[in-house]
């Protein structure tokens, strides 16, 4: 039965969850399938997470491995394929808890960078799992920093072969997934040298383990590196190579070949591979970030409805935590948040799906623009949710704290996605130049890419509003996002070139002004999702109440921006101070208003209990019950040895023995 | 300290690749050897053993903390002479270990809402405790779970049919010998959690369970054996215990995040990076604006914090001397204010720590940098000994009553008298626009005038709304909720006020010339980045102009080039010990690499070459496809 107090949450509902679960899903019938995919998953008891907050690393491995074994039969079964419309939901079913994730990367890679004939060897015992690969390019050493890698590969014209050598500690390859034990392959980035010219870095083809009994090849020294704070069922590796030899024909060379005698030869277009990996960071998005973040939401807020905790008012019985300001304070923005990045996801995977196809008819001038865009929203979004799961988990006071209540598990996880993949800092770097360019381009009148059009039509002026209810139009507050990033990116414009006049070197120049420039780059990218945010709530259709609830979300979004960075708006007078106190008040009202459909809100992401793996998230709200019945399956209620060898003989004074 | 670090007693393998359960057996080991040792070594000051055993834990929880830090206080408190003749020197002696249950599963800070009860039974004499219901099962209680056998239980007292309120007692859990639970009580572990996985957080479910009336605390308190109830004097005095608690919290938020900073800044020295000029080699990356602008004002936070701790522990000292005499007039301006304090450092200080970790990119991730295993340890504190969202609004609650006080034509005196200016600057409006030129942003003084205008500004602000809602007629509590936002704010806003001018009159007691400089850029530091990061409350108010914001920004980008070459040393003044950090990327010697390369080979995956799970899983597999 539902706890009475999430009951009635659900009975006030100002809209049709279905509908709007729908709408996340892209339509009923994605959200039909995804539903059969999320239950044939979990009514198989080998993928059941239910142990996993008491597994320990080696179980955790071990349950990931036989998982990943599993699916492929799994898979074969129900008759879903990789291109088919399941695939995508399989990994949310499982929570990403399986093995070999890398082995898709590793598949990827040389199907992007092979020729023709390493597809043709490579991939067909792939996809038979007859080898298992990965992907090493990280080093102890380097990280985002491709240039700065150390391994090194030397061709050896005598024998046609390439040396692969791992010269000093900080060049051991360090962090590479399902390589600590699992991959028997794997694509390692080396400088190349031929005739003692370096050629820079280059993919190759390195076995690392016998096809037979699994041990580590001659020259191989590799291993798990260890705990870290989540991804315990990945074993992520190192690896060192002594002296490794490789045939010439395993340096994957769709791009660039080194012939039989030694000459280095380029060919066709990187820009392909530049924006294959540009998409990565986009397809992160989804699974990575979004995911986690919806649950901690549901988890919180369903929480905050059944958890009381003194009174609002007298002689009343305790009030539920969710119907405190400060509470809805914590919880209805990150809310908010998870619908705003939904949709600007929306947005950046069509105008992916079309860079593609331009791409695909040799036509690369949306290039600059993607990955300017890529970069800047995976490091915006990823920062963004991370701290919004961190709020989740502490809104959740000591209950929180347990692992049981599922949370700690999806902070760890998605914290990491702010350092994989491009270390946030430097990836608002790279927006910012993008910036910087095409502010100077608008200046001088020359055209620039659609999304930085209005860097052109800069307007002087103040905003129009005149009392608290003008700022929930979405053309008042759209506007002062837009002359918060102007000004950011023409300021520091500005100053980029008054030190660079003024004899300042342009790197330094650059490295002074870094601050601002990520200021800058966080400016563009927030203006674009409140712009998104208001452009896709206005094309939705006005039935069953979702537009009206998306309206105050996205109003939440926006006022809670200006709010938290009250600073940036009145910094030149464009939003006055009087002004500011009615963008307080605006946001304040909100948040009693949406409180009222905050479960619904939660409900429509449509996570199952089980997905959820949370005692303090469950969709009945017997939130009590259920910590209570799971810590008494923790094991360290059985009967532990510390007693008898320790804590017996202190109570028993019998101390000197020990 | 190299009493503990040289002891061989005390060596144990790397806790990151331990199980829970091993964790707790070797945390029981060393407390149970820490006690012995105390004894032999004849240490008896509280404070030296303090030091003794964050040594021995490595500053880590234990399950013995609940049996010292509160079992044994309450009893010496709170028990009659005859109760502390039956009770304290078994538990001195460690033949009872006990543990402080209080908080339930549906109930924490809002101690009235507690359900456990306590019935007096006069016919026996007895108490029969209950645990009514699934919420009133104590939940979380440190050493509970499977160390302790007994506990001080809290629980509303029903005798003659009413009920009292919230009362203490003792209560045994476990048989003395074979360590099982008593009949009629149900206790364990609550399972795994974030961290704190030496510590056995425990459940205790209670059933018909009777004490002896002379179980209860009764020195305050007491219930004759009649059933007669006889009324404590004052309560005020647990403001002492609590203002003392909180003083150690926000000595934590300073030590933890002084930690953090350690490993950052000289991980952030060692580590090389792209290229800043090009064709030079990479910098390290503590080179980089954007690394120092992350790292550097949390520097400047963790001396902040430190001085801040010291201020409080002090204060406390000096006063708890007039308190014994009866004099408790400074008591509810410290109870307020520690209560905000302890809520503002703490939260920052867990902010900082992440940042930290973020800040050694993908090896901060790793358990061997060591920031993990400090984060998850110290982020509880925003949460135990008050949730830090109801401590701020108690302060909130104190600065409203100051601001009415002054407002109605009183003085108010101590960190609020502030407040007083608010009357005077009504009168002439325009004084507030002309002391906007007079700050002086190279001038740590004038600062603080800055911050105390801030704090001022948004809790008249907080107060005036507080009152609007009032006057649409709203209920008290309602208007207090509707305005609980900008209370907090204004909580905020003061706290952050006391730590600059806490931070600034350190300098002048600082004799040392050279340690003073660097100590000013680092309060310069705090205050103008406190300035940057909230420009709008100072632009909003008129405090600062626009231009003296851009000032402000760019006066922060030169102290950090000034802290710079200092940065090293100021972490290396921490002087954590390598084996109090557990790092292995803030080793003093900096030999990071070499040894995350060792530290990984020991990890529990490694054990064999070829994994288990090969045989079982992988080569079923390849041999089928």
């Amino acid at each position: 039965s539902v706890n009475p107090d999430l009951a009635s949450e659900r009975q006030t509902a100002s809209f049709s969850v279905e509908k709007l679960t729908a709408l996340l899903d892209g339509g009923a019938e994605q959200t039909r399938i995804r539903r059969a995919v999320v239950e044939a998953i979990e009514s198989d008891p080998v993928f059941s997470r239910e142990n996993q907050y008491f597994q320990t690393q080696n179980e955790r491995y071990e349950a990931a491995v036989r998982k990943a074994v599993h699916l492929q039969k799994k898979m074969h079964e129900m008759g879903w394929t990789e291109n088919g419309p399941e695939y995508k939901y399989i990994y949310r079913a499982l929570s990403g808890d399986v093995a070999f994730l890398l082995h898709r990367v590793f598949m990827r890679s040389i199907s992007v960078l092979g020729s023709d004939k390493q597809i043709a060897k490579w991939i067909p015992p792939a996809t038979k799992h007859q080898l298992i690969g990965s992907y090493a390019q990280t080093e102890l050493g380097h990280g985002t920093y491709l240039q700065g890698l150390e391994t090194t590969a030397v061709f050896d014209i005598a024998t046609q072969e390439f040396i692969l050598n791992t010269p000093k500690i900080s060049a051991m390859k360090w962090w590479p997934g399902d390589m600590g034990r699992s991959a028997t392959h794997t694509v390692v980035f080396a400088q190349l040298y031929i005739h003692g010219k370096c050629y820079g870095i280059h993919p190759f083809i390195v076995q690392i383990r016998s096809l037979q009994d699994h041990s580590l090849c001659p020259g191989i020294t590799a291993g798990d590196i260890g705990p870290k704070m989540n991804f315990e069922h990945i074993d992520n590796g190192y690896l060192m190579l002594k002296n490794v030899r490789i045939p010439r024909d395993n340096m994957l060379s769709k791009f660039c070949e080194v012939r039989p005698d030694g000459t280095y030869v380029r060919q066709g277009s990187q820009k392909i591979n530049y924006f294959t990996m540009t998409t990565v960071r986009i397809s992160l998005i989804s699974d990575e970030v979004l995911t986690p973040l919806m649950k901690a939401c549901t988890i919180a807020i369903r929480y905050s409805a059944v958890r009381r905790q003194s009174k609002l008012k007298p002689g009343e019985q305790e009030a539920k935590i969710l119907d405190y300001q400060t509470q809805q304070e914590k919880l209805l923005p990150q809310l908010a948040a998870a619908y705003a990045f939904h949709f600007i996801n929306d947005y950046l995977q069509e105008l992916f799906d079309r860079g593609y196809r331009e791409i695909q008819r040799k036509n690369f001038d949306m290039l600059p623009e993607l990955h300017a865009l890529s970069s800047g929203f995976k490091a915006v979004i990823t920062h963004h949710c991370t701290a919004a799961v961190e709020i989740c988990l502490r809104a959740c006071g000591g209950h929180g704290y347990s692992l049981l209540s599922g949370l700690p598990s999806l902070y760890t996880k998605i914290l990491a996605s702010c350092i994989y993949e491009g270390e946030n800092t430097i990836l608002l770097l790279q927006t910012a130049r993008f910036l910087i360019k095409c502010f100077m381009a608008a200046s001088a009148g020359q055209p620039v890419p659609p999304s930085v059009t209005y860097l052109a039509a800069v307007k002087p002026g103040k905003c129009p509003a005149k009392n608290k209810l003008d700022f929930l139009r979405p053309d008042i507050y759209t506007e002062a996002y837009q002359h918060v990033a102007v000004r950011l990116i023409s300021s520091t414009a500005t100053k980029l070139q008054d030190l660079i006049q003024s004899g300042v070197k342009k790197y330094d120049a650059w490295n002074q002004c870094t601050v601002q420039l990520v200021q800058a780059a966080k400016a563009h990218c927030h203006y674009i999702t409140v712009k998104n945010f208001a452009a896709t709530v206005e094309k939705l259709e006005t039935k069953a109440g979702i537009q009206r609830i998306m309206k105050h979300l996205c109003d939440l979004f926006a006022l809670h921006g200006i709010f938290s960075n009250t600073g940036a708006f009145l910094h030149d007078g464009y939003v006055s101070a009087a002004q500011m106190d009615m963008v307080t008040a605006s946001y304040l009202d909100l948040l009693a208003v949406i409180r009222k459909d905050a479960v619904p809100l939660v409900d429509a992401f449509d996570f199952t209990d089980k997905n959820l793996n949370s005692a303090l998230g469950s969709y009945d709200g017997q939130v009590y019950e259920r910590l209570y019945e799971w810590a008494q399956k923790s094991p360290t209620n059985k009967m532990s040895p510390a007693y008898e060898r320790y804590l017996k003989p202190l109570l028993h004074n019998t101390l000197s023995k020990l | 300290e190299a009493l503990v670090l040289n002891d061989p007693d005390f060596q144990h393998e790397d806790l990151n690749f331990l199980s829970r359960s091993q964790r707790y057996e070797q945390a029981i080991r060393k407390s149970a050897l820490m006690v012995m040792k105390l004894r032999e070594h004849g240490i008896a000051d509280p404070e030296e053993i303090f030091w003794f055993k964050s040594f021995v834990h490595r500053g880590r929880p234990e399950p013995l903390d609940l049996h010292l830090g509160m079992f044994l206080p309450t009893l010496l408190t709170q028990a009659t002479p005859e109760q502390q003749d039956r009770f304290f020197m078994p538990a001195w002696n460690l033949e009872i270990i006990g543990t402080y249950a209080q908080t339930e599963m549906g109930h924490g800070t809002h101690l009235r809402g507690l359900e456990t009860t306590a019935t007096y039974d006069p016919a026996t004499q007895e108490f029969i405790l209950n645990s009514p219901t699934v919420t009133s099962i104590k939940w979380w209680p440190g050493g509970l779970g499977k160390t302790s056998n007994h506990a001080i239980v809290l629980a509303q007292l029903y005798t003659q049919g009413q009920c009292k309120g919230l009362h203490a007692f003792i209560v045994p859990i476990r048989q003395l010998g074979t360590h099982e639970p008593l009949p009629g009580i149900t206790v364990g572990d609550i399972g795994p959690k974030f961290g704190y996985d030496e510590m056995d957080n425990g459940y205790l479910k209670m059933d018909n369970f009777r004490i002896p009336r002379e179980n209860m605390l009764m020195k305050h308190a007491q219930v004759e054996p009649d059933g007669t109830y006889v009324k404590p004097v004052s309560d005020k005095l647990t403001y002492g215990t609590m203002v003392f608690i909180r003083s150690i919290i926000v000595g934590d938020s300073a030590r933890s995040l002084s930690r953090a900073c350690t490993i950052a800044i000289r991980y952030s020295a060692v580590r090389h990076q792209s290229e800043l000029k090009p064709g030079e080699p990479e910098p390290q990356i503590l080179d980089y604006q954007t690394q120092q602008y992350k790292l550097f004002p949390l520097l400047a936070t963790a001396y902040a914090f430190h001085f801040v701790g010291a201020y409080i522990k002090d204060t406390y000292h000096r006063i708890s001397g007039d308190i014994s005499e009866g004099d408790l007039s400074e008591l509810p301006e410290l109870h307020a204010l520690t209560a905000g304090l302890k809520a503002f450092t703490s939260w920052v200080a867990n902010a900082g720590i992440e940042e930290c970790r973020m800040a050694c990119g993908g090896h901060g991730y790793s358990r061997c940098s060591g920031i993990p295993d400090i984060y998850v340890t110290f982020t509880p504190s925003c949460t135990y000994e008050g949730e830090n969202t109801v401590m701020m609004l108690q302060t909130a609650r104190f600065l409203v009553k100051s601001y009415t006080q002054v407002s109605s034509g009183q003085q108010v005196t101590g960190m609020v008298s502030y407040l007083n200016d608010l009357s005077r600057q009504r009168v002439q409006p325009q004084h507030v626009a002309a002391r906007t030129v007079t700050v002086r942003i190279n001038d740590p003084a004038s600062l603080v005038e800055a911050y105390k205008a801030r704090a001022a500004r948004l809790v008249e602000a907080a107060a005036k709304n507080l009152q609007a809602e009032l006057n649409h007629r709203r209920s008290k509590e309602d208007a207090w909720n509707r305005t609980s936002v900008d209370l907090v704010r204004a909580s905020e806003a003061h706290c952050h006020y006391v730590v600059v001018k806490l931070f600034t009159a350190k300098l002048s007691e600082v004799s040392n010339a050279a340690v003073r400089a660097v100590l000013t850029d680092l309060c310069l530091l705090y205050a103008l980045f406190g300035i940057s990061k909230n420009t709008g409350d100072f632009l909003q108010a008129g405090i600062l102009t626009s231009a003296q914001i851009t000032q402000v920004n760019q006066h922060v980008k030169e102290l950090l080039a000034v802290i710079r070459p200092n940065a090293v040393a100021l972490v290396d003044s921490f002087d954590f010990h390598d084996v109090h950090l557990g790092s292995v990327l803030g080793r003093y010697d900096g030999n990071v690499y070499e040894n995350m390369f060792e530290w990984a080979k020991k990890s529990p995956l490694n054990k064999t070459e070829v994994h288990a799970s090969f045989h079982k899983h992988l080569k079923p597999m390849q041999s089928k496809l």
